[in-house]
């Protein structure tokens, strides 16, 4: 009866697992084949030939690879603004008295779930236009900024409550001012913490596509999420060979990041680290 | 409040505030409450209503809230409609389902088959929004996509589902893009409870789903009240749909923030698209009060 | 090297007082300890003196200088804290120099410095590493070896053995003690164990609920504590206490099972203390309770309630009505449960505390 019972939800759960393995990989295994088959399908083939041909058409156009070089710009930007004052600002909440302490991160809480990208489109783009930032990097790292740093601080805010006072206490007995105290003590422990929060921002805004499309005008500062739709026939349909080429090229750095944080800390989990 | 000295003086420790709050309240809190104001205008993108926009009351809203076309596609409220399918259908039901399923299903398992299904969750979570709007597009395709190469295998007819079923297309594609926030959320949550929990139930002579039901659930309950608030909010939020059916055929996928989109940068009225902008915050915001709420219950349970 | 003064000093946090006017001197080369429970304000105390904490009323001094207004920084003491803040990311030598580094000595110095204080410490070996990879009582000599390296005024202590398991402690123990008197330094040393305080210090202060209730050698603590707190936070097992009723006719206590003790020669002193018929505490420790063979006027009668051999000697707990007695006994056939034993209880060792808890004799 119990062995019975053993062999069937074990039969069970490989059954469930090859179900949800196979919900999940389907849709993917298109971008791993397409983008090394001459011919441009959207059926799921094996390349034949196969050939890399795609890429270094993709290479070649510089307009597409100016879009790559332009997500670099635009989220290793806003990742050091976003890291940066981040850092700064949840250090200061979990180590200084801060008035209105309680108004402030409830506040923070609420704008930044209230405001998404999608309700504040109109007036970010009103805004950005009254400040002369539209079709500017500025203008979309600070938008952009502006919309993960509340999220940024509370992650790194856990950080920091996660670090005892002594540390710092006994940095201030050793005799060190406030400024070597941050310096040798307080940055090096929140080293990964910040790498976390430099991730996750430089994850967020290589992917998005919004916020460029609606403030972006010249097709040369466009990012590669946007450059993507370029790869297309004069009947505005997509060249399929090139745009998965270009679709895998793009998808890499978020790839090789995971990689990196799997290995490095696991895949750890932090409140809302994606929206 | 601490009970301690501060580490950092007031001033330095405001200091170090400055630049954060500066980017907040330029980028999020002043675009916000702007927004309130363009709604009661009739602002446009170009002509003489963008120079001297006009003040019009609440004709904005009045026309969001017409209920004689309400229901017509391409109207406010067959968004909305849309929208509340799109939350229930993907994020209730498909993401926080799926991922229950998943964490439950590897609870205390470690091994290929969970770092495999892992991966590829946090993969398709992870993955930029295009890339993975271009897959769908293949997936999905009526003649040359994958499911519909597998459906015929299995004996079953081809859809044109971006076609025939707009709505569901997104809402499957949505349950996969996200499920990994609800499965990694669970899974984290589910780590915390001490094992003895499930053993004192198996002593105690309880089936598997009757501990899932009685100690499991109610041990986790404010993990899935914080899942269930943030996957909505996203979820009515996300942009991402429009890459895939971009609110077609005829609207019938057209959710509310394709609509904002729609109204305020292909028509380009400002003014109309504001009030749709109100109107979602105003769910963002009671969103955000019961998750805040359901924050402050957890933090007194402490 | 300098003697700490404390005036009058006070913490208050929001409505809760964690220090109440404490005053206090602490002499030159002392080792004092601050006893008391969790949250008597004994660690509140500590960081004051390291500048860690600003009084809310009240003026501290090191040496002459009055140190109330300074930070840390400029306080020139060490401290020892109870997880010890090793920094994870720097090696022990790194951790150990730390207080030069900021002090902007040479480098150089810094190494022959630190290799000076890790000999004394017998941590030599252990400089390249990190924290994580030293075991418990050599991350507790590293936290000393960086408290010594630049010679303080004082040395603090916030708990630093309570991290360590119970041989590892005694050991350290020890260690500190020899380290202290070697070096003649001010200390003081904040724990709420008060077999460490009796072993480690030259005077102890008891503190509770914010106030310094009895500063004294450890002898004098234990001999005469000043209240029934103290009586009763000091020695393992800790003082037994009888409430009783004097009555001054028949010279004698009356428990409150009616059993009568005879007070013999010190009913003098009790009558002049207490009035005819008072309620009062007998306290008497352990050690100095012995059974006896049969009833007598200084005998109790009592049934066994538990039994703990502890190698030298033997833990035996009796019930005397509902009130329970500890006795240490040294003999060779412990009674058994439940049986009827005689307590003899020798007067001539008892205190007396008054019903509020103050010592009366």
């Amino acid at each position: 009866m119990t062995v019975i019972r053993e062999v069937l939800s074990r039969v069970l759960f490989y059954l469930f697992s090859a179900l949800i393995g196979a919900f999940f990989a389907l849709p993917m295994l298109w971008l791993l084949l397409a983008p090394f088959n001459a011919r441009g399908t959207l059926a799921l083939e094996i390349p034949r030939p196969f050939t890399l041909a795609n890429f270094e058409a993709v290479f070649a156009n510089t307009f597409a690879m100016r879009a790559l070089l332009n997500s670099v710009f635009i989220a290793g930007g806003t990742m050091l603004v976003v890291t940066l004052t981040a850092t700064m600002a949840a250090y200061a909440l979990s180590r200084a008295e801060v008035p209105y302490y309680d108004l402030l991160t409830y506040g923070l809480i609420l704008f930044s779930s209230v405001v998404t990208g999608t309700a504040a489109m109109v007036p970010i783009f009103l805004l950005a236009n009254a400040l002369g930032l539209v079709d500017t990097y500025v203008g979309v790292i600070l938008t952009f900024t502006g919309g993960l740093l509340p999220t940024a601080i509370f992650i790194l805010r856990d950080f920091v409550e996660g670090l005892p006072r002594s540390y710092e206490e006994s940095a201030m007995v050793c005799g060190a001012t406030p400024w070597q105290m941050v310096r040798d003590v307080v940055m090096p422990l929140l080293q990964p913490g910040m790498m976390v929060v430099a991730i996750w921002a430089f994850v967020q805004v290589w992917g998005a596509f919004l916020i460029p499309f609606v403030l972006l005008r010249t097709p040369e500062r466009m990012p590669a999420a946007i450059a993507i739709y370029s790869f297309y026939t004069e009947a505005g349909t997509p060249i399929l060979t090139l745009t998965s080429a270009y679709a895998l090229l793009y998808a890499i750095p978020v790839l090789v990041l995971y990689l990196f944080v799997n290995a490095r800390y696991g895949f750890r989990f932090f409140g809302g680290i994606k929206r | 409040m601490t009970q301690r000295r501060p580490i950092l003086s007031m001033p330095v420790g405001l200091l170090f505030l400055l630049p954060a709050m500066v980017f907040v309240a330029v980028f999020l809190v002043f675009p916000s409450l702007w927004v309130l104001w363009i709604s009661l205008t009739n602002q446009t993108l170009t002509g003489e209503a963008a120079l001297r926009p006009r003040f019009v009351g609440l004709a904005n809203f009045r026309a969001l809230f017409d209920f004689e076309n309400w229901m017509v596609r391409g109207y406010f409220g067959n968004a909305l409609r849309n929208s509340v399918l799109f939350v229930i259908g993907s994020a209730l039901i498909g993401q926080a389902g799926l991922g229950l399923a998943i964490a439950w299903a590897f609870y205390r398992r470690r091994g290929i088959w969970r770092e495999l299904i892992y991966t590829l969750a946090i993969l398709a979570w992870i993955i930029p929004d295009v890339v993975v709007a271009f897959m769908w597009v293949a997936y999905l395709d009526r003649d040359q996509g994958t499911l519909n190469a597998i459906l015929s295998a299995l004996g079953m007819g081809r859809v044109d589902w971006l076609i025939e079923q707009p709505l569901l297309s997104i809402i499957i594609f949505n349950t996969w893009r996200g499920a990994a926030f609800s499965m990694l959320l669970f899974s984290s949550a589910l780590a915390t409870l001490p094992p003895s929990y499930l053993e004192a139930a198996a002593v105690a002579g309880a089936r598997p789903w009757q501990a899932f039901r009685d100690i499991i659930l109610p041990s986790i309950r404010s993990h899935i009240i914080t899942d269930l608030v943030l996957i909505t909010l996203w979820t009515f939020n996300t942009f991402t749909p429009y890459l895939i059916t971009a609110g077609g055929p005829t609207f019938r996928s057209e959710v509310v923030s394709i609509y904002t989109f729609r109204i305020a940068f292909q028509h380009f009225e400002f003014g109309r698209g504001a009030a749709v902008a109100v109107v979602m915050m105003l769910i963002n915001l009671a969103l955000a009060l019961v998750y805040l709420s359901t924050l402050r219950r957890e933090a007194r349970a402490r | 090297m300098a003697r700490i003064r404390l005036e009058g000093v006070t913490k208050v946090f929001g409505a809760v007082v964690a220090v109440d006017d404490l005053t206090l001197t602490i002499e030159d080369g002392e080792f004092f300890a601050l006893l008391g429970p969790s949250g008597c304000g004994k660690t509140t105390t500590l960081r004051m003196v390291a500048g860690l904490e600003r009084p809310t009323r009240g003026r501290i001094f090191i040496g002459e200088r009055d140190v109330t207004d300074l930070p840390p920084q400029a306080r020139d003491i060490a401290m020892v804290f109870q997880d010890y803040a090793l920094y994870p990311h720097m090696t022990i030598m790194e951790n150990i120099g730390y207080p030069l580094k900021v002090r902007r000595y040479a480098r150089s110095e810094i190494h022959r410095r630190v290799r000076e204080v890790a000999e004394v410490l017998q941590i030599a070996d252990l400089l390249d590493r990190r924290p994580g990879q030293l075991s418990g009582g050599q991350q507790q000599r590293a936290a000393v070896a960086r408290a010594l390296v630049y010679p303080p005024q004082a040395f603090l202590f916030d708990e630093p053995l309570s991290n360590l398991d119970a041989k590892l402690r005694l050991e350290a123990r020890s260690f500190l003690k020899h380290l202290q008197k070697s070096l003649g330094i001010t200390t003081i040393y904040v724990t709420h164990d008060q077999a460490e305080a009796m072993a480690l210090a030259d005077r102890i202060g008891v503190m509770d609920r914010g106030r310094l209730l009895q500063v004294g050698s450890p002898i004098e603590i234990y001999r005469r504590p000043r209240n029934t707190f103290v009586a009763t936070f000091i020695g393992s097992p800790p003082m037994n206490l009888l409430r009783c009723r004097f009555q001054q006719a028949e010279a004698v206590l009356v428990l409150g099972d009616g059993q009568a003790l005879a007070l013999g020669e010190r009913a003098e002193a009790l009558r002049r203390a207490f009035r005819d018929g008072e309620p009062l505490w007998l306290g008497i420790r352990p050690e100095h309770l012995a059974l006896a063979e049969g009833p007598g006027p200084t005998h109790l009668a009592a049934r066994v309630y538990a039994v703990e051999p502890l190698g030298v000697e033997t833990l035996v707990t009796v019930q005397v009505d509902a009130e329970r007695i500890a006795l240490r006994l040294s003999v060779d056939e412990p009674p058994v449960l439940r049986e009827q034993v005689w307590v003899r209880v020798p007067m001539e060792r008892a205190l007396f505390f008054r019903e509020g808890g103050e010592l009366a004799l």
